[in-house]
């Protein structure tokens, strides 16, 4: 029992003995380096082996929050309390699988101060980790906001040539977003006399006060997602960021958004999202459109994969808000199988990245002659960032779709068609990179896949299939917790003083 | 009126600022008659007697109003006084290892810092506007002298001369406004005035006295728009000095600011609140953008201090409990980032010369890598990041602003502290992103510690003090309401 109150403190906290192991290490040589690495790697999969288990023990039928911990902590306040339900444990999980493989993914190409990089990944999983396991409000932005620290660090550190813009144009984005949303959660406490989401979840807010609180909300989390037009800072990150700093990113990072207005926006200011909603959709799609025609003429392939990103997260922020069982289910499931295909491509970048430093998409050509099973994984990994049936990426799409269906026709239709604009950008991006005539003298001695190498693809690869075939593990889990959620949505909207009507 | 004084221990309440008085004219006398090298083993003393004297306020904590009503000692004065003291030991270790350099291995610098630390203790207790004054310009003229010690160097004498003209005319306004306030109620004695306050009319006049008040002690705090001495005095003092600057004085001069405004003008509050309101705009603005611009390292450092104030005062803006708590809290957080800030600038030293510059940071991760993190952290909490201390400073003056509906204060308040971010993000960028110029001589012993126990406790600040602290503090703060 006492493992299983804890285990989310444990979780959550372990990354950081981790961390505070390889500050001890003494020395600065190689071995010293071997032996960090070492460190990082064990805490990060045995942190990845308890969110297996925490999943294992995971009741999906009950559709309230597990494994909780809640005790009153600064001036009866701000609290420490944990907890996961169905909406969240997934991406626990999602977060302790992408880190041994962001691990793995600098293990060769991250050679000068490998003592912080590691300290600054490791202190960033538990600061991820915590957004998705606190119930506490305000510490839920201590994670979410912390997370900046490490990732300003690994952008401008460990990044490329721009890095020092790239992790400027991070940091204030994400920043000036969040903090209207910390005096968005002060005006909830005064209204609700508590931080615990638990209670927030069951408390009416007024619909005046609703529209202010989901529009600070939303500043946050479309930076985060982000949404079309808050993303300007994504590309440039992405580029400049090195390979793990890009899983991560893209992998975790974003769906924090999403998990925001699942957790938050949704059921907490049904009133606003409903009053809200065929504005979100305008964005989503527009972002489905405008970024997948941008990444059509992306030279850089980081950018071209980063700019398919916002396009996916269209697809997420449009579930969401349709706040029917579909469409949620849908987004959740699209950032799950988004969390890992993202992540592999990234790191499919990084591995020839690593043999020619270079991501311009001309420098390459005829891969396949010389890395046959690079090209077959990245052929996975492309069809499955396009949403071919059988992969993990379809089902996550298509459970979207159905559901802006049932909401409204045109927004579906005009989605439906960004499904092919991906199809364009991602199997030509595919056509550059790995086919054609092998003629440039530089590729001629390049390395297929080491086992390093495979060793991080492999199961990825085997998961975007899994999950294409058969998502009913995750499906399943979430399942109960999204009708609760969206049963509580229909009740609760128009219970306020004077309900808002959508126009 | 007679006075109150029966008997010895009726003074009980003024005990340590009797005890600092002994102890200072001692070691005044110590360092006239004894020879010259003495120095060092005075300031020691000098820290010992600070810190027994915040045990003495610790352990045998006695309040009380005397000296018919001009000093009291309540836990408000007890929990600043020890941050004062505090602020001033360490800024007295601080000063340790540059003394030769800095001109401060004579024996008057402890003293000084003594008379100083009395006069900010009086300001703390000040429940009159006469001991008011008496305090503010005992402490102000001893930092006169103190900013202009190293006579040698013209930049000093410059900070002196600056602080001594420009601090001259605040008690000018502060001493108008105290007469058309003693003028208009017949009283100088905070209680009295907020009682006679209650039973009339708010007249014009009154509140004409109070802005002058207001006027008079922003000065001391370096509020905008009464900031302009304060980048030059903090830039040309030398850096020890300018580490005490920082930290005691400022704390001292808020904490008499609160009692003034919440015990004597208490039943004129949105009055007052307006004046606060548009100073604590003003200076987080100001010091957001200003900052930006800035090389030197001393600068860049008090255009912060300038925005923290506004921060605080957004908590005194709503003149809640919460709010003033909410100082509190944020006053020990602040003193804790300073002087930690100053135990890591005060540590890097490259041929003979102290850093001055951001630049003669660059590349300091590799070559000094703990100093490096630690500046890092202190960049970060005066940011305002989670899960660091600044962040929770912040978090429980907006928490009263938001109680009190201050909304566009809390929004242009939090805006303020994200683009004032980029000028301590350069700082970092500086340490973290650039190549390494400088090598650096080794860290005194007793900067690193301090270094370390600062950013131990402000990462640590969710775990550690956090839930103590803000009890503390809230017990300290209910004294007033």
């Amino acid at each position: 029992m006492i493992f299983a109150n804890n285990i989310l403190t444990i979780i959550t906290f372990l990354p950081l003995l981790g961390a505070l192991f390889v500050m001890i290490v003494p020395g600065n040589d190689k071995l010293a380096y071997a032996n960090i690495k070492r460190i990082a790697l064990v805490t990060t999969l045995v942190t990845f082996a308890l969110t297996l288990v925490m999943w294992s023990m995971f009741d999906p039928q009950n559709t309230s929050f597990q494994f909780v911990q809640n005790h009153e902590w600064i001036g009866n306040v701000i609290g420490y309390r944990m907890g996961v339900d169905g909406i969240s444990v997934l991406f626990v999980v999602l977060t302790g699988l992408l880190m041994p493989m962001a691990i793995l993914a600098g293990w060769d190409s991250v050679t000068k101060r490998v003592r912080e990089y590691m300290i600054a990944f490791l202190v960033l999983e538990t600061l991820m980790l915590g957004v998705f396991t606190t119930l506490d409000l305000a510490m839920f932005y201590v994670f979410f906001e912390g997370g900046l620290i490490p990732m300003f660090l690994i952008i401008g550190i460990w990044g490329g040539k721009n890095r020092v813009q790239a992790s400027y144009k991070f940091f204030f984005y994400t920043f000036v977003g969040s903090v209207l949303m910390l005096l968005a959660i002060m005006a909830m406490y005064w209204y609700a006399g508590t931080l615990d989401i638990t209670k927030l979840l069951k408390v009416q807010f007024p619909p005046e006060m609703q529209i202010w609180l989901w529009i600070a909300f939303f500043a946050s989390f479309a930076v985060k997602m982000p949404m079309w037009p808050f993303h300007r800072w994504l590309p440039e990150a992405h580029v400049q960021a090195p390979t793990a700093g890009s899983v991560i990113l893209a992998a975790i990072l974003l769906k924090m958004g999403g998990y925001g207005f699942l957790r938050f926006s949704l059921p907490m200011f049904p009133d606003a999202s409903l009053y809200f909603a065929d504005f979100v959709f305008f964005l989503s799609v527009a972002a489905i459109i405008i970024t997948s025609l941008i990444a059509l003429v992306q030279t850089d392939i980081k950018k071209l994969i980063a700019y398919s990103s916002v396009a996916h997260m269209g697809f997420v922020t449009m579930g969401i808000f349709t706040a029917n069982v579909y469409g949620i289910e849908g987004a959740i499931f699209q950032m799950i199988s988004h969390g890992f295909i993202s992540g592999a491509l990234f790191i499919s970048v990084g591995v020839i990245y690593d043999r020619m430093h270079t991501r311009e998409i001309l420098a390459y050509g005829g891969l396949v002659e010389k890395m046959p099973k690079y090209a077959f994984a990245f052929m996975i990994f492309t069809m499955a960032n396009v949403g071919l049936p059988g992969t993990s990426g379809f089902v996550g799409e298509f459970l979207v779709l159905i559901a802006i269906f049932q909401v409204n026709v045109w927004f579906a239709a005009v989605a439906t068609l960004g499904v092919i604009l991906s199809a364009a950008y991602a199997l030509w991006l595919y056509r550059r990179v790995i086919f054609g005539a092998l003629t440039k003298e530089s590729l001629k001695s390049i390395l297929d896949m080491n086992p390093r190498e495979m060793a991080v693809i492999v199961p990825l690869l085997i998961l975007t299939i899994l999950f294409g075939f058969y998502p009913a593990p995750i499906l399943d889990t979430i399942a109960p917790s999204v009708e609760a959620l969206v049963n509580q949505i229909s009740q609760s909207v128009g219970m306020g003083a004077e309900p808002i009507l959508p126009h | 009126m007679n006075s109150d004084i029966i008997s010895f221990s009726s003074l009980a309440p003024i005990f340590p600022e009797l005890i600092l008085t002994i102890g200072a004219f001692a070691i005044l006398m110590a360092g006239v008659f004894m020879k010259k090298q003495v120095s060092a083993s005075l300031v020691g003393v000098t820290i010992g007697l600070l810190v027994a004297v915040a045990a003495l306020i610790l352990v045998f904590p006695s309040d009380g109003v005397i000296l018919n009503g001009g000093f009291i000692q309540d836990s408000f004065a007890r929990y600043m006084k020890v941050l004062v003291l505090a602020g001033s030991a360490f800024a007295l270790v601080l000063s340790l290892s540059s003394a030769n350099e800095n001109a401060l291995d004579k024996f008057e610098y402890p003293v000084l810092i003594l008379f100083a630390t009395i006069g900010m203790m009086i300001m703390i207790s000040a429940n009159d506007l006469m001991s008011l004054y008496i305090g503010l310009e005992m402490q102000a003229l001893s930092l006169y002298i103190i900013a202009a010690m190293k006579r040698e160097s013209s930049k000093a004498s410059e900070a002196g001369l600056k602080y001594f003209v420009l601090g001259a005319l605040s008690p000018g306004m502060l001493l108008y406004g105290a007469s058309l306030v003693y003028g208009f109620t017949g009283q100088t004695q905070l209680d009295e005035i907020a009682k006679i306050i209650a039973l009339g009319d708010r007249s014009i006049g009154l509140v004409f006295g109070l802005v002058f008040l207001l006027a008079g002690l922003s000065f001391k705090i370096s509020a905008v728009p009464f900031h302009m001495w304060t980048p030059d005095v903090y830039e040309g003092a030398p850096t020890p000095v300018t580490a005490f600057f920082a930290s005691a004085p400022k704390i001292a001069a808020l904490a008499l600011l609160i009692r003034v405004v919440t015990q004597g003008f208490e039943p004129i509050s949105s009055d007052w609140q307006q004046v606060i309101i548009f100073l604590s705009i003003a200076s987080m603005v100001l010091a957001a953008f200003a900052g930006i611009g800035q090389k030197n390292l001393k600068r860049l450092i008090a255009y912060s201090s300038i925005g923290h104030i506004g921060f605080a005062l957004v908590g005194l803006s709503a003149g809640s409990l919460v709010g003033v708590q909410g100082v509190a809290i944020y006053m020990a957080i602040y003193l804790t980032m300073t002087l930690g800030l100053f135990a890591a600038i005060l540590s890097l030293k490259y041929d003979n010369i102290y850093v001055e510059d951001v630049s003669d940071l660059a590349g300091l991760a590799q070559t000094r890598p703990f100093v490096a993190a630690m500046i890092a952290v202190f960049m970060f909490s005066l940011i305002g990041l989670p899960p660091l201390a600044g962040f929770f400073a912040k978090w429980h003056v907006f928490l009263a602003a938001i109680e009190a509906q201050l909304f566009v204060l809390a929004v242009i308040g939090v805006l303020a502290s994200a683009i004032g971010a980029f000028y301590y993000l350069r700082v970092i960028k500086t340490m973290y992103f650039d190549e390494p110029v400088h090598q650096f001589a080794p860290i005194p012993g007793e900067l690193r510690f301090i270094m370390g126990i600062a950013g131990f406790l402000i990462i640590t600040y969710y775990l550690t003090v956090g839930a103590p602290l803000a009890n503390i503090a809230r017990s300290a703060v209910s004294s007033l309401f």
